[in-house]
């Protein structure tokens, strides 16, 4: 088994840090820069941003964001958020993004993945899933759970893949921003159709969903908000649960530089 | 002048590297210039995309010459990824294509089949410990020279160097069973198949050895 991923999801409206519950009633929290420092210096292993409402009126200013919180962190950090286009990609790359996430373009127009992952290479093409549970299966969701795109989360998953997709970010709408508890069936049926990575988001509460979320549901990352957000847990914890239940994650040491 | 050109193919996140080095208080350069890039002090070849594109793109904007002419100054060369795939022989990414031949070996796709028979999920992408196990080479005057065996750092890529021989290993990371080669040096020539400008704390570090070497 690989080391699990920690990594902190910052869901931004520019120019602010925001948390809703299901992307719903959103609140602010702060700036978004100081919250991937501090995650950052918590010892996260990536970062992911989201722009919450896909502004593509504002999309200079979500770049600037993306460009200011790369200026002092230095791990992976995946933009997300109204990118549409192979141009789209490149300014998000430019900003400092190392990878990029897509949604609903790759739902409308599935050969952006093709020409993402050739143009920059698979690592670089993250899709991101938005599923909602219904009548025993899932569908993939977009704008931010809000428009239903009639495919099947698995059958999307399985596509994608051989499209090129080189990560999979799914999120479940039903949990997100509930910490009541992730999806583990959704994020189980998902990791068991596909060989690249799994990135699980939506509804870590306690360290035991995070538990859960590797040994039962098979993800390669979990991702965190709410509780980081709210300080209900630290990356920290969480890295020190993770070894004490032998899940295993980046062990921590610090340099001079 | 400029202390460490990284040179710009338009391949990679350079604006990454570049910051990690502000962080440590060096200035450099971005450079798809020839004459700047055969007069460096210390090159950087960074790299994310395709073997063969990368190839391409060096070729196109005649830099193949100007970095081999970098090469036999003896300057301290570092390879970042795919900057460091293509210091080898050859790459089967897409079809087979030629490196720079730099360091003898070859670049293949990582092999899908774990140990158990389980399917190793491509790309590698995560924090690996760096090992120096199976390697020859000792890590001092090296840009490892700083941090510890059994270190994290970040890595996301899809193939891996074939080394023709393993006296140019510097480290390799354990990826469920299969050794990877993490880190190559042969003379003046450094690659890394990690991101160091992506690796937090340790990343830094080695950036900052590297521009003392």
């Amino acid at each position: 088994m690989r080391n699990i991923r920690i990594i902190a999801r910052l869901d931004i409206k520019a120019p602010n840090l925001v948390k809703g519950i299901q992307f719903e009633g959103l609140r602010k929290i702060g700036n978004p820069s100081d919250f991937a420092l501090k995650y950052y210096l918590q010892g996260a292993d990536e970062i992911f941003c989201d722009d919450i409402v896909a502004s593509l009126y504002e999309r200079n200013s979500l770049l600037d964001i993306i460009n200011s919180t790369t200026n002092n962190v230095f791990i992976p950090i995946t933009v997300g958020g109204g990118i549409r286009s192979i141009e789209d990609v490149t300014s998000a790359l430019n900003s400092g993004a190392d990878k990029v996430s897509i949604n609903t373009a790759a739902i409308k127009n599935p050969s952006l993945i093709t020409e993402i992952s050739e143009k920059f290479g698979s690592q670089c093409m993250v899709l991101s899933i938005q599923a909602k549970a219904k009548s025993g299966n899932w569908e993939a969701y977009y704008d931010n759970g809000r428009e239903s795109s009639g495919l099947d989360v698995i059958e999307w998953a399985k596509k994608a893949q051989d499209l090129g997709v080189g990560e999979i970010f799914l999120t479940s709408v039903d949990r997100e921003g509930t910490a009541k508890g992730m999806d583990i069936e959704l994020i189980k049926a998902v990791t068991s159709v596909v060989s690249v990575p799994v990135v699980a988001s939506g509804g870590v509460g306690s360290l035991k969903d995070v538990e859960l979320a590797v040994k039962d549901g098979g993800a390669d990352a979990i991702s965190i908000a709410h509780v980081l957000h709210y300080e209900e847990l630290t990356i920290n914890k969480i890295r020190q649960y993770c070894i004490e239940k032998n899940i295993p994650v980046r062990k921590l040491s610090e340099y001079r530089a | 002048m400029s202390d460490i050109v990284i040179i710009d193919y338009g391949h990679g996140n350079l604006k990454s590297i570049q910051r990690g080095f502000k962080e440590i208080g060096k200035k450099t350069i971005l450079s798809s210039n020839p004459s700047v890039i055969s007069k460096a002090n210390r090159l950087v070849l960074p790299g994310v995309g395709s073997f063969g594109s990368g190839m391409r793109h060096l070729e196109e904007l005649g830099l193949v010459d100007a970095v081999n002419g970098f090469v036999e100054k003896g300057n301290p060369l570092l390879g970042i990824c795919l900057g460091m795939q293509i210091l080898f022989n050859s790459g089967t990414e897409h079809g087979m294509h030629k490196g720079l031949g730099l360091i003898p070996g070859d670049v293949i796709k990582i092999i899908e089949k774990s140990e158990n028979g389980n399917i190793r999920k491509i790309p590698h992408i995560g924090w690996s410990a760096l090992t120096t196990l199976g390697c020859q080479s000792g890590w001092e005057d090296s840009c490892l020279n700083g941090i510890s065996d059994g270190d994290y750092v970040y890595f996301v890529h899809s193939y891996m160097a074939m080394l023709e021989d393993n006296k140019y290993l510097l480290s390799q990371c354990n990826d469920e069973g299969l050794l990877i080669p993490a880190a190559v040096k042969k003379d003046n020539i450094t690659g890394l198949q990690f991101h160091p400008e992506k690796s937090g704390r340790i990343g830094l570090q080695i950036l900052s050895d590297f521009s003392n070497l």
